[in-house]
């Protein structure tokens, strides 16, 4: 039997009904038309899928949809501000830090969740904690000067 | 700053919508495989009753069903649908579950069975020799008196280089959505680097004509050439169902069945030996070259023929024979990779002047330098085609100034003579590209502009976008030649019915010809323009005077759009199409001879690497490119192609390991246990740049080509770590390290563990040295 879920997705309170083990990446993307959460592998190894579940990052292929009950969920389309690209999204974009661009969004979620918990990581704590996020086009570096480039940008914006 | 990608707002906001994201029609239909098990057998029966009583299905398909012809090869018709008769790989598609959702397929496809009666499977390529089982003939090409000069060079080696395949691993999976039209029609979006075929084998399997399909896709999530040939075998099992249900199907791989049922990069083995002199010059080589291609040709045949074109890689080899065999092997069609061949035969040579190096007890690099293509002397390749253009000593001798080889050299010795358990290794390896689909008649482009009234334009033209920056480079080439600004240009879903027989988005040929074609329909458009103002005005108006969104006509400068709006109104035809076809070059296929290339890309590579001798665990401590893509169409995207390429070859080279079990099944099938590399894999220290020296030929605004040929660059990542393996006691000498060189191969290679299940080996043979008489059986038995 279909399930009833409700929560807070982006600031907006969404409901939906689903199967009791259907993934949230497939809720997402099939139910609320949020097609920027992508699916690369659906096994956790990926983080084509990533999403901030209560602010936490969660692979949204490992979590069943009605667990989000309640609780708030933020995917890439909830990044930006209606006005302006969140700030790691523009140094992505003026990196060239992105080719096929179908890791991007999980990178863009996973990045605003390190900045989030670290405003000023190392190299090497960035490269450890985009490991999880596989990416066949690029090689990588440009995204993490990017990221690094974000988070520089952000302290000198903040007071 | 370098344009950003067209597409790159929307990359970043989750907006660009890939095959799988685009809204379904209502009664969308799902597909999903039911694959054998077994490597080789007699298909007996299906037993599908419990699939099809299964929740939501609506029907299950088998070869029986495809009312045209069962088959998705694009060369040679021998790649079927669905099975029939005969299992020819474990992964192969035996029928495919149709449903209301993709979940109930998935699992109402495991409720089937099939009956097969095993036949002896041929696994590797060494098996494939002895049983002489070959997809293709085998090919030859000889220059010279190879035989004599071995016997009378003054040293001589023999052995053997191995290396394995590699799966694309692009992160979007095989994806196809048919949609039936009225009167039999068919449209496809397909996530393919070759709509074309994709349209003709459609129409093939429906047995309708080639009009009566169209395919369309905006970009694909990668490529790397997993999409040339293979988004076929989906798109004609989504069609045959959409035909049968009459009602739109849909078929996405997940990322399991992806890499079970799609061929992968071919593993090669090779058995060579060389004679050269004291300096380590080659006086005449000898290879025994040989691919695994799986159970069907596919593009097996141009691969192998461009790794024999690759072989001599930036060296001249002035007697040479090497014989190509394609062996045809119980496992998955191995296809087209990001470089088709061009670095397995590459490897080869590197491997061996290598081996020589190490012979003579020199450094290898002054091996390479002196086997180096002369200018003007030694500069005939084995296949007859002239290295006009050689940039390589100038680009060689640039990289290991400015990256201080020779300090490095001694620093690295000084370290390892300190360093018990930590080993350091460096090597500087080159890269002489070809570029040109070896197929002549595939080196053609055609575009189609059209300009609105507003000013406002729309592009298509034959190529796809795949990450590469393809439409943006083409873009780009538009605004420029009509003055606009690039953001009254768009481009649409590259579409067969826009532009028709395109060739596949491959051979690093996108921009070359696509860019060309655009160009041709840019300028077209505008010389109509200039000939209307010479007719209304009498103003002579040239290239010049298109600029910044306006239009200078003699004295008077108006916009752009006012130009249009007149030249309408005047009844001009303000659409147009171009074509491209690239010059100079000819092909004789079977002798393997001509000028298959307009012209080569250069680059060259030093890796610093680091070994630790316990654990056989690797990594990139530094890397320097110095690349040439002529004269840059745009620098950021070039260098994200040099930066990604070469760190696909490292993950090829290094960590990725397809390991097929002793029945033939594919046990690194997910990225759980098959290790694309990761953010902590690229290099501590690295230095990426351009050489700028713009290309002699005449392409667009004289660039090169950059999609494949940085991958080979990783050649270089290899050899470091080889070369940190020569370090220890156990490796010295010749080290047998085999690729990719994961940890046990490392160790191995040290001696440091005893040999570990060597059967299971894709290869079917560890590497390292066989003796001459073997190689001489093994290479020249079947001439
Ligand atoms: S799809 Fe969720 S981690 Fe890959
Ligand atoms: S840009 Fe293609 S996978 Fe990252």
């Amino acid at each position: 039997m279909k399930q009833h879920v409700s929560s807070t997705v982006n600031g907006e309170q969404m409901e939906f009904l689903c199967e009791p083990d259907e993934t949230l990446l497939e809720a997402l993307r099939d139910r609320l038309n949020l097609t920027g959460t992508k699916e690369g592998c659906g096994t956790g190894d990926c983080g084509a899928c990533s999403v901030l579940l209560d602010g936490t990052l969660v692979c949204s292929c490992l979590v069943f949809a009605p667990e989000i009950e309640g609780r708030e969920l933020t995917t890439v389309e909830g990044i930006a501000s209606p006005e302006a690209l969140h700030p790691v999204q523009r140094k992505l974009l003026e990196h060239a830090a992105l080719q096929c661009g179908i890791c991007t969004p999980g990178v863009v979620v996973a990045a605003k969740a390190l900045l989030d918990a670290n405003p000023n990581p190392s190299e090497e704590e960035t490269r450890y904690w985009l490991a999880g996020n596989l990416c066949r086009c690029t090689g990588y570096d440009k995204i993490i000067r990017a990221v690094l480039d974000a988070a520089a940008e952000m302290r000198g914006a903040a007071p | 700053m370098s344009r950003p990608h067209e597409s790159a707002e929307l990359h970043v906001s989750g907006a660009a919508l890939y095959t799988d994201d685009l809204a379904l029609p209502a009664h969308t239909l799902h597909g999903a495989y039911g694959l054998s098990e077994v490597a080789h057998g007699r298909l007996c029966g299906l037993e599908l009753e419990a699939a099809r009583q299964a929740r939501d299905v609506v029907d299950v398909l088998t070869a029986a069903d495809v009312p045209g012809v069962n088959n998705y090869g694009g060369i040679v018709a021998d790649d079927p649908i669905f099975a029939d008769g005969e299992v020819h790989y474990a992964g192969q598609p035996l029928f495919l579950v149709v449903a209301h959702e993709r979940e109930a397929a998935r699992r109402a496809a495991r409720l089937a069975s099939a009956r097969i009666e095993p036949l002896p499977a041929i696994l590797d390529i060494r098996a494939a020799i002895a049983a002489e089982s070959f997809v293709l003939p085998s090919k030859r090409l000889v220059r010279g008196d190879p035989d004599a000069e071995l016997a009378r060079a003054p040293q001589r080696l023999s052995g053997s280089v191995g290396m394995g395949g590699q799966d694309h691993f692009y992160l979007e999976g095989q994806v196809a959505v048919a949609l039936p039209q009225e009167d039999g029609g068919m449209h496809l979006w397909s996530s393919t680097q070759h709509p074309s075929e994709v349209q003709h084998l459609v129409a093939a399997a429906l047995g309708v004509a080639s009009h009566a399909v169209s395919v369309s896709c905006r970009r694909m999530g990668g490529g790397f050439g997993g999409k040339e040939s293979q988004p076929a075998m989906i798109a004609c099992a989504a069609a045959v169902a959409a035909r049968r249900s009459g009602r739109p199907v849909k078929i996405r791989l997940d990322r399991d069945i992806d890499m079970l049922a799609t061929g992968k990069r071919h593993d090669f083995l090779a058995d060579y030996d060389v004679g050269f002199d004291g300096d380590g010059r080659i006086r005449a080589l000898s290879v025994m070259l040989a691919s695994r291609c799986g159970y069907s040709a596919d593009l097996s045949g141009p691969v192998s023929d461009r790794a024999v074109c690759h072989l001599d890689n930036a060296y001249f080899i002035p007697h040479v024979a090497i014989v190509s065999h394609r062996c045809r092997t119980n496992t998955v069609s191995n296809t087209a990779f990001r470089g088709f061949g061009g670095p397995q035969g590459m490897m080869v040579i590197e491997h061996i002047l290598d081996d020589i190096a190490r012979h003579l007890g020199c450094d290898p690099l002054a091996v390479r330098r002196v086997n180096l293509y002369g200018i003007g002397e030694r500069n005939v390749t084995p296949y007859g085609q002239i290295v006009e253009d050689n940039i390589l000593p100038d680009l060689l001798e640039q990289l290991a100034s400015e990256a201080d080889y020779a300090g490095r050299r001694r620093a690295v010795a000084e370290w390892n003579e300190r360093e018990p358990v930590i080993k350091r290794g460096l090597a500087l390896t080159p890269v002489k590209f070809g570029i040109s689909f070896t197929k002549t008649s595939y080196n053609q482009a055609g575009a189609l502009l059209q300009i609105y009234r507003d000013g406002t334009m729309l592009l298509n033209h034959g190529g796809t976008e795949m990450g590469q920056g393809l439409h943006t480079k083409v873009l780009d080439i538009v605004a420029r030649e009509l003055g606009v600004p690039n953001a009254w240009v768009r481009i649409t879903a590259t579409d067969t019915s826009k532009v028709p027989n395109t060739s596949a988005t491959a051979a690093s040929s996108g921009s070359d010809l696509n860019g060309k074609a655009a160009q041709d329909a840019a300028r077209t458009l505008r010389e109509r323009l200039a000939a209307f103002v010479r007719e209304r005005d009498g103003v002579e108006i040239g290239p010049e005077d298109f600029d910044g969104g306006r239009v200078q006509i003699g004295a008077n400068s108006i916009p752009f759009a006012e130009l249009v709006e007149a030249a309408y109104r005047a009844r001009i035809s303000l659409s147009a199409t171009g074509f491209y076809r690239t010059p100079k070059i000819h092909w004789d296929m079977d002798r393997l001879m001509g000028r298959p290339f307009y012209y080569f890309a250069y680059g060259a590579a030093i890796v610093e690497a680091a070994v630790d001798t316990l654990t056989g665990e690797s990594r990139l401590l530094a890397l320097d490119i110095l690349h040439d893509v002529g004269h840059s169409l745009n620098p950021a995207i070039d260098i994200g192609q040099i930066e990604g390429g070469f760190m696909q070859g490292v993950g090829w080279l290094t960590s990725e390991q397809l390991y097929f079990d002793s029945d033939g099944a594919l046990r690194t099938h997910a990225p759980s246990t098959y290790k694309i590399p990761t953010a902590r894999d690229w290099p501590e220290r690295a230095e990426v740049r351009l050489f700028g020296r713009p290309n002699p030929e005449e392409t667009i605004y004289r660039s090169k080509a950059v999609g494949e040929p940085p991958l080979m660059l990783a050649i270089a990542a290899l050899h470091a770590i080889r070369d940190a393996v020569a370090a220890t006691p156990g490796g010295a000498g010749r080290p047998r390290l085999m690729a990719p060189a994961v940890p046990e191969a490392v160790l191995r290679a040290m001696g440091a563990v005893c040999e570990l299940s060597e059967e299971r080996s894709p290869l079917g043979d560890t590497m390292g040295t066989t003796s001459p008489d073997a190689t001489e059986q093994t290479a020249f038995r079947l001439i």
